[in-house]
């Protein structure tokens, strides 16, 4: 066993929720029913013992296991409790899982992003499990006269051998949720954990296959209105003047008004990104009432011009000037191309690369480009919000309820402890629920019209007021010698409105002259975190340019990089690399055995090969790619990922598959385009989204087994994707593509 | 004012005829299992089963239903004992989100019940209009194929 001590912030913590909610409490819970034998009343009123903010036990030992973050189907709803459950040692089959409220004095961070919810909650979870066990424990060392060394636990219920005494959790619950949170507990050695590392299905499988309301838009509140937002048809423009008096005489309909979501010099955090500031709002009984309604609005747009927001936030208040033009995808290509040949900033430079370029023996450089993205989440956007002038209720989908809540507090004038948000499950999420203007909006609407009101989003709302995947664009070099040894690198990325350049990643740290620049245009385009951000698009372009690379020195593709990454190891270049050599040749070397690389291979598929490092994780896939009626079809993938210990295996293959599925899609059909700054694809049928008949027959997953504590899984499979693709595409077209969407970009011949 | 039948009940519904069945569904009888993914028809989360045949809620008109007998995930069940698909989607699990969840299984219940035993070419074909953002497609095809196995097992 291995002896953790507790730290100062935790004992803190656990210290503080036992204080403001430990002890006996009355639960009325829904869920808690489908534990009862068959027959019981329909609802049950239970009385739950709170031992710490994650774990609730009642006297007939039902044992609850709040999950601190929001859902969006990475499963946390699942994996974070099994962390609890592993250390309390209860029967996992018997607990019952609720979603907590936001709550950071007893939940912690609840931030559902960044692949950041397993890695930020294996410790604490863990500790809040292994210290509930402990405290049950002590309460039976007191009720029992015995030494706690003598007890031991297992599957909810505590034994005393010696004397034969036995006690469910339950029993021991209330006395325990008295005593003092222990300062040192045990946790558990790997080697023992018996419900980590196992494949549990999803808590919320039932409800799930029975259609029962689960998510933002299932909501429902007593005396609920709805309402939809209006905004201007293009990035650039703003409201002029409207004429609701047609719209207000539709059945139904309670009110129209023009909304300002945030006050002139409001200092706007990193998740307020907004793309409209004034909106009209249409409230009414029903969805469809108001969506009729809408359509008899007469309104008139007018460009924004330029427009000042006052930044806050980590970066200190500054004012940031959004351009008014109203933009087009061509000009906006044409405009990175000029950008691209102007002097950038220097992120990061080692050696001499430019006596390196100078006596080179050959160059070669190559200019990747990829689209602006819609996050295209299943479930538009929408909130529940019932606000007073007391306080507020918000319940909806979103993925930082502490990041939502600040930003609500301030526009609402209300304390955050007035401000209560629930987390519903969220039809997908993918970086976009971040930003939650959406419940801002919800919260200023419910204040206005004096009702509980959910807003909701139609899909051509969702589409066309995006915080979208930025455009980008990057350039590579690499020089090589006689001898065909790559003897400098130099990366030139940049976008609309950021550049996606991680420079101290991979290959940096592995070529004696290396050189990372990065530029950025400004843009009324409104941008924010698409799963993997920046990464995204980096692995496209470097692991391209990689395959290239290798091809003019002759070398294998995976022994190409392996290499590069044996000098990293050995020998590093540079001082702050972010990856570890060893774990991303892991991969590497995983996926080369699993999809028989080496071997004859079978001839009917083109092969490509990316790898890639984020989120603290290494993924590598091999894409077998065939042409099926006149479109490259990929029909099989093998994929190799190292994110420490696996806790939910069944569930972790799942995410990876569906990483690798989003990247194809996105990869081959994805983009969004401006015509004079209107979103052109505002639709599925616009919009192409890969279907089933699209998708690998097979991916296969395979993890580097090790004990290393978990990192993220959401996104670090995803980026290397785009670039396994565009490599199988060269091997199925005998040409390269540097543009994304690749479907519907012509290969290029050599860009120099 | 128009009487539908929604999984084999009868409710008087008192909203215009061009009103969407998906509107109805999920406002007025508070049958939220179908969900609103497009309004177009282009993604398939919608789709219930009109006299047994998988269509789009969110481009059906009530009034095109009126004297037929409408199913939507709630009602899916028999006898309290879950459809094939329901089953083997619980069993399988092959979902992230869910939220295409019962659109994907009243797309697959619709194919079952006319093909008991489809090929992956089969499933592809009946289930291309139903989009899962978070790309469990193979996991899907997997799960039919089982409800296909307990379907003709019976």
């Amino acid at each position: 066993m291995e002896k953790t001590s507790t730290n100062n912030s935790r004992r803190t913590f656990l210290k503080s929720s036992l204080l403001a909610g430990g002890g006996l409490m009355i639960h009325f819970s829904g869920l808690a029913k489908f534990a009862l034998p068959s027959g019981s009343a329909e609802t049950h009123l239970i009385q739950l013992t709170e031992i710490n903010g994650y774990v609730k036990i009642s006297a007939d030992n039902m044992i609850t296991l709040i999950c601190p973050n929001p859902e969006f189907g990475q499963n946390v709803m699942t994996s974070l409790p099994m962390m609890v459950a592993e250390e309390l040692d209860v029967d996992w089959k018997k607990v019952i899982v609720e979603m907590g409220p936001h709550d950071s004095v007893k939940l912690g961070g609840q931030f559902t992003g960044g692949s950041n919810s397993v890695r930020s909650y294996w410790r604490p979870l863990r500790m809040a499990g292994a210290t509930a066990r402990n405290m049950l424990m002590q309460a039976a060392s007191q009720t029992w006269a015995v030494p706690i060394e003598e007890i031991t636990s297992k599957a909810g219920i505590l034994y005393h051998e010696k004397s034969g005494r036995k006690g469910t959790y339950g029993e021991f619950a209330t006395k325990a949720s008295a005593i003092p949170v222990p300062k040192d507990v045990k946790l558990k050695a790997v080697k023992d954990f018996n419900v980590i590392r196992t494949s549990q299905k999803n808590v919320e499988g039932t409800k799930i296959i029975s259609g029962k309301p689960l998510f933002g838009l299932d909501y429902k509140h007593e005396g609920m209105l709805i309402a939809m937002i209006h905004h201007p048809p293009a990035f650039g423009m703003k409201l002029k003047s409207f004429d609701a008096s047609a719209a207000l005489k539709m059945p139904g309909i309670k009110n129209v008004f023009s909304l300002k979501l945030y006050e002139d010099g409001f200092e706007q955090a990193g998740f307020d990104v907004r793309s409209f500031n004034d909106l009209l709002v249409v409230v009414g009984k029903t969805t469809w009432e108001v969506m009729n309604a809408r359509k008899k609005l007469l309104v008139e747009w007018m460009p924004a011009g330029d427009v000042i927001d006052t930044m806050g936030g980590r970066g200190g208040k500054r004012d940031v000037i959004v351009p008014g033009a109203l933009e087009n995808t061509t000009a906006q290509l044409q405009k990175m191309r000029e950008f691209a040949k102007k002097p950038a900033q220097q992120l990061r430079k080692d050696g001499d690369p430019e006596t390196a370029f100078k006596n080179a023996a050959q160059i070669i450089e190559r200019t990747y480009d990829a689209p602006f993205l819609a996050h295209n989440c299943m479930e538009p956007m929408n909130f529940f919000a019932h606000v007073t002038d007391e306080k507020a209720l918000l319940v909806g989908p979103l993925q930082a309820p502490g990041l939502a809540e600040p930003t609500l507090s301030k526009i609402l004038n209300l304390p955050a402890d007035k401000i209560e948000i629930q987390m519903t499950r969220m039809g997908g999420g993918f970086g976009r629920r971040a930003y939650t203007h959406y419940a801002t909006e919800a919260a200023l609407i419910s204040k206005k019209v004096k009702a509980p009101v959910k807003l909701i989003y139609s899909r051509e709302d969702d589409t066309t007021y995006g915080i979208y995947r930025p455009m980008y664009t990057a350039t590579y070099r690499a020089a090589l010698d006689s001898n065909k040894n790559l003897i400098a690198f130099h990366v030139k990325g940049g976008g609309i409105p950021e550049h996606a350049i991680h420079a101290n990643r991979f290959p940096a740290g592995a070529v004696d002259n290396y050189l990372a620049e990065g530029w950025a245009i400004p843009s009324n385009i409104t941008i924010g975190a698409f799963r993997a951000p920046r990464s995204n698009f980096n692995a496209a372009a470097e692991q391209s340019f990689l395959d290239e690379l290798a091809e003019a020195m002759g070398k294998d593709p995976i022994d190409f990089r392996l290499e590069l990454l044996k000098r990293a190891k050995e020998n590093p270049v540079g001082k702050n690399n972010e990856y570890d050599a060893d774990r991303y040749a892991g991969v590497l070397k995983l996926v080369r055995e699993k999809s028989g690389w080496t071997g004859a291979g079978d001839k009917k598929f083109s092969r490509g090969v990316a790898a890639y490092f984020c989120h603290n994780s290494y993924a590598a896939h091999v894409v077998d790619m065939t042409m099926r009626d006149g479109e490259p079809y990929v029909e099989r993938v093998f994929s190799a990922v190292d994110c420490g210990i696996v806790i939910n295996p069944d569930a972790a293959s799942n995410m990876v598959q569906g990483a690798v599925i989003d990247g194809i899609g996105n990869s081959l059909y994805g983009g969004l385009t401006h015509k004079n700054g209107v979103v052109e694809e505002n639709n599925f049928h616009k919009y192409r989204i890969i279907r089933m008949h699209e998708a690998p027959k097979t991916v296969d997953v395979s993890f580097v087994q090790n004990d290393i504590d978990p990192t993220g899984l959401g996104e670090p499979p995803f980026p290397p994707v785009f670039g396994a693709v565009a490599n199988a595409l060269y091997k199925v077209h005998g040409r390269r593509f540097y543009q994304q969407p690749f479907l519907l970009s012509k290969p290029d011949g050599p860009s120099v | 004012m128009m009487i539908l039948t929604i999984n084999n009940i009868r409710h008087e519904v008192n909203i215009d005829a061009e009103a969407t069945l998906l509107s109805i569904l999920r406002d007025e009888l508070d049958l939220t299992g179908t969900k609103y993914g497009c309004g177009e028809g282009a993604c398939g989360a919608c789709t219930v089963h009109v006299n047994g045949l998988a269509v789009r809620s969110c481009t059906t008109s009530a009034g095109s239903v009126v004297g037929k007998s409408v199913t939507t995930i709630e009602g899916l069940e028999t006898n309290g004992i879950l459809h094939p698909v329901q089953q083997a989607f619980l069993k399988s699990d092959p979902l992230q989100c869910a939220y295409c969840a019962s659109g994907m299984i009243m797309s697959a219940a619709a194919l079952l019940r006319e093909k008991p035993a489809p090929s992956t070419a089969d499933i592809n074909t009946a289930m291309n209009g139903n989009i899962c953002r978070c790309g469990t497609y193979p996991n899907i095809v997997k799960a039919i194929k089982l409800a296909s196995t307990i379907l003709t097992a019976k």
